[in-house]
């Protein structure tokens, strides 16, 4: 990167390391810090629209709809994320070929599944083998942005529906009796005052999916845990900048950028608790309106 | 190969028992039934063990983290806040390579004649290392649950132990420590099931399975690998780990009837399930 840094050998000390620091591969490193951040920003909205189907789901009176959210809610529920993590990321894959396979193959009479193997045609392989690296990647980041969606969309779910159950019955009723329909009620009553209730199992939610993200790793894209083993691993004399095996290093630095995030997220949790509470009927509510 | 015959070859191939090479080709469902099921014993292994150590390690934690002297709350203090605040995945990556730089490192030593440096490499197996790791954090997430149990016994128990003057360990053994209990229950069987779930991302975090010896996610794995068909072998580690937390809950609201046997009936509290997700 910079001048002084083409010939690495002939370096020393501090300079050594500031090079070492930022050559190629660590810029990569520090710009998949973005990629876990870009993660956290896509998943939690779509997550939290998926809790919102479910929660909506479950509350319906139509019974095969809500058995169909209660399902779902419970099931992601029961059984280990990791389990999802890797299922879905084939399950979604194949899905999808199998569906574009159906589409635009229509000639094609061999079965898809033969023995091992799961074989489509050319043009419903996804993204198609002529595609450049970069599409495969942003590929193989939806996959891991929509199994993780599903997955904390169920968590959302639960959270939410135990919120839109909180809301007292008798605000519900007053909207009632002042002839708002069921929908109204539902939008101009209950989402908003569902939202104090939501907060403390949202939170705990945000700190669960930020502790979840280095699972990325095992989906095959290249995030922060890809980069510190690559990166951390020994390198003999034949790289540019040869040194022992430091992974613990690079270790220690992904745990203290956790650390800090999540003690972050606590900090902004309880701002925001302490805001929403203001002259709501909770106990919260009502010690701030004494303090003041 | 008749079911029969692949249940003796392979119910106990997670623990090295048995036939040595992994079904390769013409995978049957009973292959993939037996073997993901042998590879659950570690993750029993795993869980009874951490919960049954962090158990210890977690009262101790939330004592200290409720006493005065910032000498021993703070550390306290560190300790919850370091494991719960990184991710699991993470801190066994973490341990493994400090484990795997520690006969480097160089620590041996002899006492009474007895070398003790070889004792390090076993650090390096998941069998001593991952328990290790998941013992701490469980301890971790418990003592803050045995924490806020702590904070909320109700006055009146710990003003009527002073009026029949119990003090120090009489006091904590026969009134703070069962009650404690009794308050922190439901949310600690939550935790015995998140640990038990914990226990899948061990052999995917740095610790290699010796000899293909594995967990049940290990052998799903393999199996999703080797027939590139996801949808028989992650239904059937989803359906075991289902039946567990089951086991899991009738284990501990065994333990929670009998913490709350002194209570009228009306005041007993139920386990209410509420799961979470990874740490």
């Amino acid at each position: 990167m910079f001048a002084s840094c083409a010939d690495p050998s002939s370096l020393e000390g501090l300079a050594w390391l500031a090079c070492y620091l930022t050559n190629g591969k660590h810029l990569l490193f520090y710009g998949s810090f973005g990629t876990v951040l870009l993660l956290l920003a896509v998943t939690a909205p779509v997550s939290l629209a998926f809790g919102f189907a479910g929660a909506m789901a479950s509350r319906s009176r139509f019974l095969p709809l809500a058995w169909a959210g209660k399902i779902y809610t419970s099931v992601v529920r029961g059984v280990p994320d990791i389990v999802f993590f890797l299922f879905f990321v084939i399950a979604l894959d194949q899905g999808i070929e199998w569906l574009r396979h159906q589409a635009l193959c229509p000639g094609w009479t061999e079965p898809v599944r033969q023995g091992s193997d799961f074989i489509v045609c050319p043009e419903a392989k996804m993204p198609l083998s002529t595609a450049p690296q970069t599409v495969h990647e942003i590929y193989n980041f939806s996959l891991a942005v929509v199994t993780f969606a599903i997955v904390f969309g169920a968590f959302a779910a639960n959270v939410l529906y135990g919120a839109m159950n909180a809301v007292p019955r008798a605000q519900l009723e007053t909207a009632h009796a002042y002839g708002m329909n069921d929908r109204q009620t539902f939008w101009r009553i209950l989402v908003p005052q569902m939202w104090v209730y939501a907060l403390p199992g949202l939170g705990n939610l945000w700190m669960i999916l930020i502790k979840a993200t280095p699972l990325l790793f095992l989906l095959g894209v290249r995030d922060i845990v890809y980069w510190a083993r690559e990166l951390g691993g020994s390198k003999t004399a034949i790289y540019a900048y040869p040194h022992p095996d430091w992974r613990l290093y690079y270790f220690l630095f992904l745990l203290v950028f956790y650390l800090a995030f999540t003690r972050v997220s606590e900090i902004v949790f309880e701002r925001l608790s302490r805001k929403l509470s203001h002259g709501q009927a909770t106990a919260a509510g009502e010690a701030q309106r004494r303090q003041a | 190969m008749s079911c029969w015959e692949t249940f003796s070859a392979y119910a106990f191939r997670s623990l090295g028992i048995g036939e040595r090479l992994l079904p390769k080709a013409d995978i049957t469902l009973c292959e993939q039934v037996v073997l993901i099921g042998s590879g659950l014993i570690w993750n029993i292994y795993f869980a009874a063990f951490a919960l049954l150590l962090g158990f210890f390690l977690a009262t101790a934690l939330a004592v200290a983290k409720d006493t005065p002297s910032p000498w021993v709350r703070k550390p306290a203090e560190w300790f919850i806040f370091l494991f719960r605040g990184s991710p699991l995945f993470i801190q066994f990556f973490l341990a493994y390579e400090a484990f795997v730089l520690l006969p480097k490192a160089g620590i041996e030593f002899t006492l009474f004649g007895i070398e003790f440096g070889a004792t390090t490499r076993w650090l390096t197996r998941a069998w001593l290392g991952a328990t290790i790791v998941l013992f701490l954090n469980t301890a971790a997430y418990t003592g803050e649950i045995f924490y806020g149990a702590l904070r909320s016994i109700p006055k009146g128990d710990l003003e009527a132990a002073d009026a029949y003057g119990l003090t120090g360990w009489h006091k904590f053994r026969r009134v703070v420590w069962p009650t404690m209990l009794r308050l922190a229950w439901p949310a600690y069987t939550n935790e015995a099931i998140f640990l038990f779930h914990a226990t899948t991302l061990v052999f995917f975090s740095g610790f290699p399975a010796w000899k293909q010896m594995g967990d049940a996610l290990y052998y799903a794995n393999y199996f999703a690998d080797a027939t590139f068909n996801p949808f028989i072998p992650y239904p059937i580690v989803a359906g075991f780990f289902v039946c567990m937390t089951l086991v899991i809950i009738s284990l501990f609201g065994a333990i929670n009837k009998r913490l709350n046997r002194h209570l009228p009936q009306a005041r007993r509290r139920k386990i209410a399930l509420r799961l979470n997700l990874i740490r």
